[in-house]
């Protein structure tokens, strides 16, 4: 990736067919394009759905990504987000022996919670944009997290 | 009504007006040729690899305009036509192919001549297909030929499973296509065409930079309309020779990086190209930041995605570039001829610095002098394919080209053994043209099975094999850059090849002069058999003149001075 690359979110309607994943991904890898997240899921009442990308790349590569893109059959439009709302969440697993106080109220700050409490482990979530939950993830490294998962962007343009 | 798939797909092809279908029949696919067997709508050519089918069915596309259809096997049937895939895609040629699939309950249990075909074939396609349900082959059969010649054209591949060729379902080839997600745009913005002709006409030295989306979009004619209203000098690629006839005055020549000085130097001197149908490839443009270094680019194309990819447009126009010199047209009036008169005798003056020619000055044959010679004796009565290397090159450089789809090569993913099946194509869609396949010692031998199809099939196919006894063209690079150290490419043990097509029950010559190879072109013309003829040409000639890769288009290798005999 050249100097000016820089992180963008690209949303894609496609049609909810066999191999669609598939057409998409493979773009991305042919024309050497990157994938920092995916999301997919079908659009409630329709046969589309909706993919979110996060990728990198100079101005002209994003260019050429939304218009590869868009040569795809099943793709019905490509947005490349300017203004947008952007979540991504997190599900941390800590042992039961750390913090729980301690770990709620930083779940908290970061628009999450404590979603499950077992016998051996803690399970917490957040929902916050990518960078919040970077942050996030840094903060709670004290608490010794023992998996931790996450969703992937998702974006509406504002 | 209800048939099987295995009818539907000749149903389909019979709606769609496929008169021929090349390929090669298999386990997979043959409830289909068992219906093609009890069929007359079109008749099917019988290849010898699955790979010449493909070609085939490209030079087909490319000589008719219309899409090609190939069909073929399931696994090693399908994989072998991957490179046909692979070379349709590159050069926008619009084909259907069908291949057989194992049945639904055998995929993805490593079945008997199972691949996953349309995970292959999904880079190197328009569109694909996996086909689960019989009732759903009547749209798919509609789309693929739809998708394949519209927009930017290309190949679309149909994956069938055994046993949907063999369920009942309903056929009704007059649904309605709902391809919400596809709609090419065909029709140029007026806003951007009105200030591309502004620009063009301010510039003092514009330049058509022309490509081989014309011929896609059977627009040569009204570009050559364009070129004689304005006066403006013209450059060709590869793929697009033939658009304007090799005797314009405007016609500077080829471009890239065995394009001609003229138009090379053209290129790197002005100030506005006016590219239609062009997609500025690395053979073309040389290097990026030195291509038209002074100059506004005005881009038509009917793929977005090709504007602004490698060199930014000031003019961008997404359209069918028909309909866009249609509208171009209009305007011409803005234009004023008068106002190129010295740009024009510049250009000129570049082609007389260094036209484009050749040295006879050795015993052998020149290479060049046998494509300008069949160029003077065949003229506009031939179609020309090439096989890839240097015979490719001075068949693009020498053949006096006078119309559109009179050329057909292998641009984009340089194929060698893509000639001589695709001569067949081009036979089987203008029977009435002598079909020539300029080849060389290499390329020849990669799909020489084909003698077997010419021979079965009568079709007289003229192969005309520059032997120089190399790999002339990786030769040539080897003695230029890698110190002459002629790895693997010398070719001096072959085939007999008089024999070898004779073998076939095809004829052969082996020519070493002049006198020879006019009377053999002449007998093979009329014998109206398949034929080699095998020119015994200079080694060691070099193709010129030459932009090294990664080079500038000014910076040229040249043919070397010399006092022609």
């Amino acid at each position: 990736m050249s100097d000016n690359s820089e992180r963008r979110v690209v949303s894609v309607i496609v049609v909810n067919e066999a191999s669609v994943l598939s057409r998409i991904t493979n773009l991305f890898s042919g024309r050497g394009y990157n994938i920092t997240s995916l999301t997919v899921a079908p659009i409630p009442d329709s046969k589309y759905s909706r993919l979110t990308i996060v990728t990198a790349g100079s101005v002209r590569v994003i260019e050429q990504i939304t218009k590869q893109l868009h040569k795809l059959i099943p793709v019905l439009r490509v947005y490349e987000h300017e203004d947008i709302v952007e979540k991504e969440m997190a599900l941390v697993k800590f042992p039961i022996t750390e913090n729980i106080t301690d770990i709620d109220t930083l779940c908290q700050a970061y628009n999450g919670k404590i979603v499950n409490v077992g016998e051996n482990v803690i399970i917490a979530m957040v929902a916050d944009e990518s960078k919040r939950v970077e942050n996030f993830l840094k903060a709670i490294k004290r608490y010794n997290p023992k998996e931790i998962v996450r969703s992937g962007a998702v974006a509406l343009e504002r | 009504m209800q048939i099987s798939g295995a009818q539907m797909v000749i149903e389909a092809f019979i709606a769609e007006g496929v008169d021929t279908v090349f390929g090669y029949p298999g386990g997979a696919i043959m409830n289909v040729y068992d219906e093609i067997y009890k069929q007359n709508g079109f008749q099917h050519i019988l290849n010898r690899h699955e790979q010449a089918s493909i070609h085939a069915a490209e030079g087909y596309a490319k000589a008719s305009g219309k899409v090609g259809v190939a069909m073929i096997t399931s696994g090693p049937g399908f994989t072998n036509a991957v490179t046909g895939l692979a070379d349709a895609y590159m050069d926008s040629i619009p084909l259907v192919v069908v291949s057989g699939q194992v049945p639904m309950s055998l995929i993805g249990t490593d079945g008997f001549q199972e691949i996953d075909a349309i995970g292959i074939s999904r880079p190197c396609t328009k569109h694909n297909y996996l086909v689960t349900d019989a009732a759903d082959l009547p749209r798919i059969l509609k789309e693929a030929f739809y998708i394949a010649r519209t927009g930017r054209p290309g190949p679309v591949h149909v994956d069938i499973p055994k046993d949907v060729t063999a369920q009942i379902a309903e056929f009704d080839y007059s649904v309605e296509l709902q391809l919400e997600t596809y709609k090419p745009h065909t029709k140029g913005s007026p806003r951007q065409i009105k200030k591309a002709m502004d620009a063009i006409a301010k510039a003092s030295r514009p330049l058509f930079y022309l490509g081989g989306g014309i011929i896609n979009a059977n627009a040569a004619y009204e570009v050559r309309e364009f070129v004689e209203k304005t006066g403006i000098p013209a450059v060709e690629t590869f793929m697009a020779r033939g658009v304007l006839s090799a005797d314009n005055e405007l016609l500077v020549g080829m471009l890239g990086m065995h394009g001609s000085y003229a138009a090379n130097m053209a290129m790197s001197e002005t100030d506005l190209v006016i590219g239609l149908g062009v997609r500025f490839d690395d053979r073309v443009t040389g290097k990026l930041s030195e291509f038209a270094k002074n100059a506004d680019v005005i881009h038509v194309d009917i793929d977005p995605a090709s504007i602004s990819k490698l060199v930014n447009a000031d003019f961008p126009i997404v359209g069918d570039v028909k309909n866009v010199v249609n509208d171009m047209l209009e305007q011409v009036s803005k234009v004023d001829s008068d106002n190129y008169e010295s740009w024009r005798e510049t250009i000129s003056n570049f082609a007389e610095l260094h036209p484009l020619t050749f040295h006879e000055d050795t015993d052998r044959l020149k290479p060049q002098w046998v494509i300008k010679r069949v160029g003077e004796l065949l003229g506009d009565s031939a179609n020309i394919s090439t096989d890839v290397g240097q015979h490719q090159m001075w068949s693009a450089q020498f053949y006096p080209f006078s119309r559109p789809r009179q050329f057909i090569s292998s641009g984009g993913l340089g194929t060698m053994g893509f000639g001589f099946p695709a001569a067949l194509g081009v036979k089987m869609a203008m029977p009435e043209k002598t079909s020539i396949n300029f080849t060389g010692d290499g390329s020849i031998l990669m799909n020489v099975q084909e003698l077997m199809t010419a021979v079965e099939k009568k079709i007289p196919v003229i192969n005309i094999i520059l032997n120089n006894n190399f790999l002339g063209m990786v030769r040539q690079w080897q003695t230029l850059f890698y110190d002459k150290r002629h790895s693997e490419t010398d070719l001096s043990v072959q085939p007999d090849f008089v024999k070898l097509s004779e073998a076939f029950g095809g004829i052969g010559y082996r020519v070493k002069t002049k006198e020879e190879f006019d009377a053999a072109l002449k007998d093979a013309v009329e014998k109206n058999v398949v034929a080699f003829i095998e020119v015994i040409v200079e080694r060691m000639e070099n193709v010129m003149p030459m932009v090294p890769a990664g080079g500038s288009l000014f910076n040229m290798m040249l043919l070397e001075k010399k006092e022609t005999k």
